[in-house]
């Protein structure tokens, strides 16, 4: 059997999205080897410019950005990385259970998915906040099972669309049991869109703990992730102080590099589905 | 029962019931969280005797469902309770707060609404070619920003003395640097406040342009691809009067519903950026209080952000069956 | 002498960029140099399979290019200048005026949002041909000619409001109001039914007569054109075949191309003599689940092992509902449906895996009846490996005999559904069908979506297995002509019911009931004259009545 992906031509953008998402994972994972000081140590002077010492200059107390930077990406990526995974389980198996199973259990699962989307996530999150201990564990569960709502809605859809077509009926007709139906039948075309939506999450995730970080509400200190970089050092821009934007832009490189890979994926792989299957 | 006023009822009735959900999930999915109110609010070091009064003052001693009814009843009337943490009525302390963040969104809805239309319409109208690129490719990295991501790139490039800000300067006549901070106050004149909250506005419109401005594009290409699109180029219609008479009336629907949705995205986009300006509203007023651990206002201010979304996202759907000429005139 | 030349055509070269998924653009001609004249007044019919360009030229009488299709080369001379690279603001001024269009679906081709008759009138209006109340009463007098109820009322109607006909005509009215010298006609009655088909037809051909209008009038069906064409162009991709006049064409035809179009309806099958059936269907009724409308009605029939039952009938008539019922996918309310001896149960879950494995089923769609993500071989050999346990070598071969039989050759069973032809795709289900030894096969309207010569080649194939391998057919078609073509029996189904039912001999020969009437002297047959002599003995038994 061919596999689908073979012979593939990566175009630039999905390229320069692909290698950056590679970057920013690789300093995550072996932060604590490349990062040059310690994440929570004064080592120069406040707000100092970058230097051949401090690669991107000092934060409000002194620290290297660089090495505070290194360790946030490590922290905002686990945590978005985990919560949509979370999003993600949760929300796939919920979404292929109601559209198989039809009836009532759909009803129910869509009416409570519905009712978690008609109050927007940030407001969601920041009453469920003003009660919960805020830890990692907290921040993930909370970011997890709101952004589920999406994931369900879209496998729902994609598993009904499925499951309506003539080859599901063709495998039903032959007598064929369910796991076959779902697993070999209806998976393996859903699993595109699928993919390029865990990419979708997961810039939601970022975006999101990077959000309640910056409220005040995400990480607290002495660790920190981007979000929670830009709060620390955002008075310096008055100054002329641009060390807050350097977390910054770390968020907004990694949020387009993943968009770039996830549109990729879809746009590659949706063209499967009609096109030549070579 | 006409069937266009039956759909419309259906859907205030559908709004209805979602409030009332909504205001349930906000008191009592907080109460089913796992963990002691009064302790959060407290702290580890609270005594036994401070939690205990803490409890009776939240009225934690009564079942959940009675305190919900009382809450609800309390908001039906306008009453909010007063805030655990100074004892100031929640309604009040909402009221003028409510107002400037009224005034703050719908300063970015009457820039970015147009704007995205004419953008969305420019990119459709060329699709393709390098209008549509430009545009996409800009919408696409400011989608990717979240609000105070933008917040500050906009503060960095507009507060500092550099070439723009001289030139914003050189034609305005003045510094062209803009303060960092967004300071209301009452008794402020309308002008006053709107030079107070130029940034806020710059910055909430480019979050909010990109999505709507794609959504548009999208809405009107989807028409503009339409068979009878096609038939009005055939009878050799000025492209004008294929646009106004033949694509705009079937376009109206999606597009308002576009521009609902996105308010709908702009209240939440406001909470955010009022933290940054420190602009003194009802975002601030809410994110404050989360930190405080201040239930009864959380509560209060998260019903009025849901109520808002809730209530545009409802307009969007009845303007969409309003205007759809099937639903309109049934055989 | 003076010229009456309207249309003149010379070396027009088409072409136009593809997308094909996952590779660069490229660039495909769709018309190689296609020579084509039209006097003034005449229909000249455009006739082909999909993919031969004569949509394409037909919309080139008004230098349109649909979807960014350019016209590249050659000479379009219409009223004596040539348009092929005149000015978008001249272009507006002859569209609309010197040439109309009808589109094959006027239900997407009108606006929603309009009234019927501002967008008839319209046209007459932004080119100032005539002022509105003159406007508006040649829209009236169009309605009626065109047969449409109420001619007066019609117009102030939305599109949504009338039936699919009605649009049809609407649209011809739309078309001839501003008193064009030219009419494109792309298709204008495949989409309808076909007693509805003859209807508009008729009123089209009154209409482009009474008007003196000329006409391009494109169509697959080369029965429909021998109605309405003075001349016909037999096209394939994008070049010209034959042209001629119409009896020339349909009757002695030049080219091999064009002799199999015309042969294609001539197709014969003998009828085999009743014998002891394998599948009975008594008096089976059904609706689905939360309406409390039959959509079978008290359904009797049955079919024999080998035998063909061919179940015919318009869109709508309950046809493959009764398919549905069959195969246990609707459970009936009432009847029985007996299987080889057997009672089989009603609903799916019942039935043991012999009762799944002898009735098989194939789809219209051969596209959307084949997992885009499994091989060819996958899709043959699993009923091999789920009904038999067949694995490894002897599935391998077992699914090369099976792309034998159904003439697809080595290498087939390693591809995807997206890498086969729609006859290639057909032909697979047919394989994975016959892969389980079915003893009944139902046919859901299996050659509706291909080209009359590729689904030629399937009813051979489907002929040469029944006699093979003894299976029987469920035959499930709204097209007479496959019928005549391959069945034993045949049951008639209208609004849910069997209104005639017996062997084909039988079935097809008078006297007829009402509905059966009207649907066999609608399918329009390759006779010149055939519309106007069924029109006129028509209205001769409804004024007799």
């Amino acid at each position: 059997m061919r596999l689908p992906f073979t012979q593939t031509r990566l175009p630039l953008a999905a390229f320069i999205g692909l290698s950056l998402t590679g970057i920013f994972l690789f300093c995550a994972v072996f932060a604590q080897w490349i990062a040059p000081y310690p994440i929570d140590m004064a080592v120069g002077g406040v707000w100092e410019s970058p230097s051949a010492k401090y690669w991107l200059g000092t934060d409000t107390i002194g620290r290297d950005i660089l090495s505070r930077l290194i360790y946030g990406g490590q922290i905002t990526i686990f945590v978005a990385l985990a919560s949509s995974a979370l999003a993600f389980s949760l929300g796939a198996f919920f979404g292929f259970f109601a559209a198989v199973n039809g009836g009532w259990i759909d009803q129910t699962l869509s009416r409570i998915v519905d009712l978690m989307m008609a109050i927007p996530s940030l407001i969601v999150a920041l009453v469920m906040l003003s009660v919960l201990p805020l830890n990692l564990t907290v921040l993930i569960l909370v970011i997890g099972v709101l952004d589920s709502t999406r994931v369900f809605r879209l496998s729902r859809a994609v598993a009904v669309d499925i499951a309506v077509m003539d080859y599901v009926e063709a495998a039903k007709l032959r007598g064929e049991g369910g796991a076959w139906v779902i697993f070999r039948e209806i998976l393996p075309n859903a699993l595109s869109p699928l993919v390029a939506e865990f990419g979708l999450r997961f810039i939601f995730a970022v975006l999101f703990i990077s959000t309640l970080s910056f409220l005040g509400l995400g990480i607290q200190p002495p660790l920190a992730d981007w979000g929670g970089m830009v709060k620390e050092n955002k008075d310096g821009l008055v100054y002329g102080k641009s060390a807050a934007l350097v977390p910054a832009f770390a968020i907004a490189a990694l949020a387009i590099s993943v968009n770039l890979v996830a549109d990729w994926v879809l746009t590659r792989t949706s063209s499967l589905k009609g096109g030549r299957g070579g | 029962m006409h069937p266009v006023l039956k759909l419309v009822v259906q859907r205030l009735a559908l709004g209805l019931i979602l409030l009332l959900a909504c205001s349930a999930v906000i008191f009592l999915g907080v109460e089913a969280l796992p963990g002691d109110t009064a302790q959060a609010i407290m702290g580890q070091s609270a005594t036994p005797q401070a939690l205990a009064n803490m409890r009776e003052k939240m009225g934690l001693d009564q079942p959940p469902l009675t305190r919900y009814f009382q809450w609800l009843g309390g908001v039906l009337t306008g009453d909010l309770g007063l805030a655990l943490t100074n004892d100031a009525d929640i309604a009040q302390s909402i009221g003028q707060r409510l107002g400037n963040t009224l005034f703050l969104a719908g300063c970015a809805a009457a820039i970015s609404v147009p704007l995205a239309i004419i953008l969305g319409l420019i990119a459709a109208r060329h699709a393709g070619k390098w209008q549509d690129k430009l545009i996409s490719g800009v919408t696409l990295t400011t989608i990717s920003l979240p609000e105070f991501v933008a917040a500050y790139f906009v503060i960095f490039l507009l507060t500092q003395d550099n070439v723009l800000t001289q030139a914003i300067g050189w034609v305005t006549g003045g510094s062209g640097r803009l303060l960092p901070v967004a300071m209301v106050f009452p008794g402020m004149g309308f002008w006053e406040r709107l030079n107070a909250v130029i940034l806020p506005v710059i910055v909430l419109v480019l979050v909010v342009l990109a999505h709507m401005m794609r959504m548009t594009r999208a809405a009107i290409l989807n028409v503009m691809q339409s068979a009878y699109i096609e038939t009005a180029e055939l009878k050799g219609l000025s492209p004008m009067t294929v646009i106004w008479r033949h694509a705009f009336p079937n376009a109206i629907a999606p597009v308002v519903s576009v521009v609902m949705l996105n308010m709908a995205y702009l209240v939440v986009g406001v909470v955010v950026v009022e933290v940054v300006f420190g602009y003194n509203a009802l975002g601030q007023y809410l994110v404050d209080h989360v930190t405080k651990r201040d239930l009864p206002v959380v509560q209060a201010v998260g019903l009025i952000f849901a109520a808002v979304y809730i209530v545009l996202n409802m307009l969007a759907d009845i303007i969409g069956i309003l205007a759809n000429p099937r639903l309109r005139h049934p055989k | 002498m003076a010229d009456d030349t309207l249309l003149d055509i010379k070396g027009l070269v088409i072409e136009a960029t593809s997308y094909p998924p996952g590779e660069p653009p490229k660039e495909v001609t769709l018309v190689h140099g296609v020579d084509l004249k039209l006097r003034r007044g005449k229909v000249l019919g455009l006739i082909g399979e999909s993919g031969a360009g004569k949509s394409t030229i037909g919309l080139s009488a008004m230098a349109y290019g649909r979807g960014g299709v350019r016209l590249t080369q050659g000479t379009i001379t219409l009223n004596g200048r040539d348009i092929r690279q005149a000015s978008a603001r001249d272009l507006r001024t002859l569209r609309g005026k010197e040439v109309t269009y009808v589109a094959q679906s006027a239900a997407a081709a009108f606006n929603p949002a309009k009234r019927l008759m501002e967008q008839v009138i319209e046209t007459s209006l932004a080119h100032g041909i005539m002022t509105k109340p003159e406007a508006e009463a040649r829209a009236v007098m169009l309605f009626r000619k065109l047969g449409l109820p109420n001619p007066e009322a019609f117009g102030n109607r939305y599109p949504h409001q009338v039936s699919g006909g009605q649009l049809q005509r609407a649209m011809t009215a739309m078309a001839l109001c501003p008193k064009p010298d030219l009419v494109i006609f792309d298709e204008p009655t495949t989409a309808l039914d076909v007693t509805t088909q003859i209807d508009v037809l008729a009123a089209i051909k009154e209409a482009i007569r009474d008007t003196h209008v000329a006409a391009l009038y494109i169509t697959h069906d080369l029965a429909v054109v021998a109605q309405v064409a003075d001349e016909i162009m037999v096209l394939r991709h994008g070049r010209l075949v034959e042209h001629g006049d119409t009896a020339q064409v349909i009757h002695a035809p030049r080219q091999d191309y064009t002799r199999a179009l015309v042969s294609v309806r001539s197709l014969e099958h003998e009828e085999k003599p009743p014998a002891p059936p394998i599948l009975r269907v008594e008096g089976v009724t059904a609706r689905y689940r939360g309406t409390n409308f039959d959509v079978l009605k008290n359904i009797t029939v049955d079919l024999a092992p080998g035998q063909t039952l061919a179940v015919v009938g318009e869109s709508g008539s309950g046809k493959s509902t009764l398919a549905r019922a069959i195969t246990g996918l609707l459970p009936p309310t009432q009847g029985r449906i007996g299987f080889a001896g057997r009672q089989l149960s009603r609903e799916l879950k019942g039935r043991t895996k012999d009762d799944l494995r002898e009735i098989q089923m194939i789809y219209q769609m051969a596209d959307t009846a084949m997992n885009p993500r499994q091989t060819v071989g996958t899709i043959i050999g699993r009923p091999l490996e789920f009904y038999f346990g067949l694995r490894g070598a002897a599935r391998d071969k077992r699914v090369q005999d099976l792309l034998d039989q159904i003439e697809m050759g080595k290498g087939f069973a390693d591809r995807y559904p997206a890498e086969l032809s729609g006859g290639q795709k057909q032909r697979v289900c047919i394989a994975r069908a016959l892969a389980a030894n079915p003893k009944l096969i139902i046919c859901d309207e299996v050659t509706s979506a291909l080209d009359p010569l590729v689904a030629d080649g399937i009813l051979k194939l489907l002929m040469a297995l029944q006699s093979e391998a003894q299976v029987a057919y469920l035959f499930i078609t709204h097209d007479l002509a496959t019928v005549r073509a391959i069945a034993d029996k045949i049951a008639v189904m209208y609004k849910g019911a069997v209104v005639r039912y017996g062997q084909k001999s039988d079935v097809l020969a008078p006297p007829f009931d009402d509905y059966t009437d009207l649907l066999l002297s609608s399918v329009p047959e390759m006779e010149i004259g055939w519309l106007e002599k069924t029109i006129a003995h028509r209205r001769m038994e409804s004024a007799g009545n």
